[in-house]
């Protein structure tokens, strides 16, 4: 090996950050996936009979299905019997402030950079901290309980909200959606939960932090959000796992419903453990993410996707109600054995609705990259109107990028756009750089995140400085 | 010889051979630059001269295969480009490239930055930096609407060759070497590259100009005009061998 492949390697190796393991008690089930494992799960919760219906629905249906095969990633076979569907931090007990939250738990979000104290207020940002299945904390809960905003754990919701869980769970990604969405309804643990109120603007940010700490689980959480009429509500999701040998399942579902006139911005920055640069390790990460529109409304998604050994994912909007309006922004980075499958769908029911999708993947080492978008405009969907722009770029000769838009109109009426570029950083682009006195790695993190930028400038700004940070960290060792 | 009159030569070339693929495309080649000279490197296509350039600031395209280069007494060739760069070597590019999304002013203080680093110097934030642009840009007569726009994304090549100067104007090289930065420009913008030029001229700092045609030279007077011909340098001269060239034409040389 020589000098120069050996310090590319080392720093490949320092590249992922969050690897560390937190020593905490844990409440964990046995192993395995049975009827008896999803009564426990809801027992375990005190659920009421309505959610332990659904899961028994869920999961009698998964029962039925087979795993999907048509995204473009290649990977070994899940055993589904071999994860754990329930680990939760052990509380030493009731928790009456954030004070007393679990040391371990708080330095480790502190290690993450998630401040869990109420006294960080310059920061402005609410923040729930999931571990493993179970969320820890949620920040500022009296601020926004004043505003008539609800934040906060799943679990909670289900005991203090139930009417609004049952009305909403599964109106959107429904427990017969896909395999991984099906298997998420039969075992989530918890996940977020936020309404926002009637013509409310939602004072801060709002942030879910999940972090997978448990060997040998899997983390399925479920995350809801209504935006009733005429509110708007901002939301971040981050996501950290420690580096291990084995792959770890993470299967989870989000489901938006912006009501007449509201607006729900989603954004999220995902660095899973991509595993090690012989493809060793990393999350598996099959998500599903929709949301649906009412009239005047608009759902917005932006995604920096930089992390676990697979990614599928698909953020999608169905605009139902009349001038509706969907986004989707997506940087997918794809670095050493990583494998991405990912984009959206824009679903046209009502007149007027308009949508724009961005994407920028970018490809490296001997990573494979896929965008995969559908945009249907259906029958009813007068003056619909899309427009898609998709590129791609490569880093070396070993990677791929693919583009798969699928495209079906059935109004007239309908304009549709898509637009598709594939480009390479050229010698001459990082030599013009060097000569100018910028070293290598750093002329890489500079030209993909210029590549990257119409969907960078979509994110709010604490989040924006990260993701360009994390841009050029996951690229460490790419060149050379 | 032309040794510096003081012996500390900026630039010191000598018996410098490369090659690009299996062609030797420099063949020997001698360069003295004194600190405060303006040097100009003309010559017909295909004679050597940009892979000159090239070689000099680093670019891997050609392959050094003997001789030597200093700058300042210091090894350029065993430094990195960006050393080079540190170092106080500029090159003006025959074509400059495009950096979609990466602002301009972002890239250029990004670069000034890394270099003054590298030097030990305090970095500029982006108040002080803002200032010194705004100057720059006044010199080379460039609109501010050039600040935000991606890295020469959409410019015209005039606009490119502008902003090459500045960054030249920027960064305050001790060694500037301009490849063709007069091809394709309008006498306005000649005379824009021209002023940038002299306006860097300094007793510290030099420049080599490397051009096909001798009317760049009406508007930058060079010290020394050097003929290159098949990887060598074969005249050099003052003043009056780019009006001879102009009148006998390269085969002049060639022959």
């Amino acid at each position: 090996m020589t000098d120069t492949n050996r310090e590319l390697t080392e720093l490949t190796e320092q590249g992922y950050k969050y690897g560390f393991v937190t020593d905490v008690a844990e409440d964990r089930i046995r192993k395995g996936l049975d009827e008896d494992v999803v009564r426990l799960i809801s027992s375990k919760k005190n659920e009421p009979a309505f959610l332990l219906d659904f899961r028994l629905k869920a999961f009698r249906h998964w029962l039925t299905l087979q795993e999907p095969t048509w995204a473009k990633v290649r990977y070994n076979p899940i055993s589904y019997q071999d994860i754990v569907y329930y680990s939760a931090p052990k509380p030493r007990k009731k928790l009456a402030s954030m004070d007393e939250v679990d040391p371990e738990l708080r330095d480790a979000f502190a290690k993450l950079g998630i401040p869990l104290e109420e006294q960080k207020r310059l920061s402005n940002v609410a923040v729930d901290a999931v571990f493993d299945s179970v969320s820890v904390a949620t920040t500022f809960k009296k601020k926004l309980a004043d505003m008539g905003v609800i934040f906060g754990s799943f679990s909670d919701a289900v005991k203090e909200h139930p009417e609004l869980v049952e009305r909403y769970l599964g109106s959107v990604v429904p427990y017969t959606d896909n395999y991984f969405a099906t298997l998420n309804s039969a075992v989530f643990s918890d996940g977020s939960f936020a309404y926002i109120p009637k013509g409310v603007r939602c004072p801060m940010e709002l942030s879910t932090y999940f972090r997978i700490n448990a060997a040998d689980t899997g983390q399925f959480e479920r995350t809801l959000i209504v935006a009733d009429e005429g509110s708007h509500v901002s939301y971040l999701e981050g996501c950290t796992a420690p580096q291990r040998d084995q792959n770890q399942l993470h299967a989870a579902v989000v489901e938006l419903i912006a009501l007449d006139g509201a607006e729900i911005k989603y954004s999220t920055v995902q660095n899973w453990y991509p595993g090690d640069a012989e493809g060793r390790g990393g999350i598996y990460n099959f998500v599903t993410k929709r949301g649906k529109a009412m009239k005047r409304s608009k759902i917005s998604w932006t995604q920096v996707e930089t992390g676990s050994a697979i990614t599928w994912k698909y953020p999608s909007c169905i605009l139902q109600g009349d001038d509706a309006v969907g986004e989707f922004y997506s940087v997918a980075l794809t670095n050493h054995r990583q494998q991405a499958d990912t984009g959206t769908k824009m679903i046209h029911i009502g007149k007027n609705t308009r949508s724009t999708i961005v994407s920028k993947g970018i490809s490296a080492g001997h990573g494979q990259n896929t965008y995969r978008g559908q945009v249907k405009i259906m029958k009813g969907a007068e003056g619909a109107r899309n427009h898609s722009q998709c590129d791609s770029l490569l880093i070396g000769d070993r990677c791929g990028a693919h583009t798969f838009p699928y495209i079906e109109a059935r109004n007239p009426t309908a304009t549709v756009e898509h637009e598709a570029t594939t480009s390479k950083i050229s010698e001459d682009q990082l030599f013009y750089c060097r000569q100018r006195g910028i070293k290598e790695e750093d002329a890489v993190s500079m030209i993909v995140n210029g590549f990257a930028r119409q969907v960078l400038k979509e994110l709010p700004m604490e989040f924006a400085v990260e993701a360009q940070k994390l841009l050029g960290m996951s690229l460490e060792g790419s060149v050379g | 010889m032309s040794q510096g009159s003081n012996g500390t030569a900026l630039l010191e070339v000598r018996g410098l051979t490369a090659r690009i693929d299996d062609k030797e495309i420099l063949k020997g080649l001698d360069l003295t630059v004194n600190p405060g000279e303006v040097h100009a490197i003309m010559g017909p296509n295909g004679s050597g001269k940009s892979t000159f350039a090239g070689v000099l600031a680093g670019r891997d395209r050609a392959q050094v295969t003997g001789g030597t280069a200093t700058l300042d007494g210091k090894d350029l060739l065993a430094l990195t480009p960006e050393a080079r760069a540190v170092s106080g070597l500029f090159l003006g590019f025959q074509y400059p490239v495009e950096i979609p999304g990466v602002g301009n002013m972002y890239f250029l203080r990004t670069a000034l930055n890394a270099q003054r680093k590298a030097r030990g110097e305090e970095e500029l934030d982006a108040v002080d930096f803002l200032g010194l642009a705004r100057e720059k840009m006044k010199l080379v007569e460039m609109d501010p609407a050039f600040m935000n726009r991606g890295v020469n994304e959409g410019f015209s090549g005039g606009e490119k060759k502008r902003n090459e100067v500045l960054q030249m104007a920027v960064l305050e090289p001790r060694l500037s070497i301009l490849d063709e930065i007069d091809s394709g420009l309008d006498i306005d913008a000649l005379r824009v590259v021209a002023k940038g030029v002299e306006a860097l001229r300094s007793p510290h700092r030099s420049t080599i100009l490397v051009t096909h045609y001798q009317r760049l030279l009406e508007y930058i007077v060079p010290d020394r005009i050097h003929v290159m011909a098949a990887g060598r340098i074969v005249l050099s001269g003052g003043r009056e061998l780019a009006l001879e060239l102009e009148k006998k034409g390269y085969a002049w040389v060639e022959s």
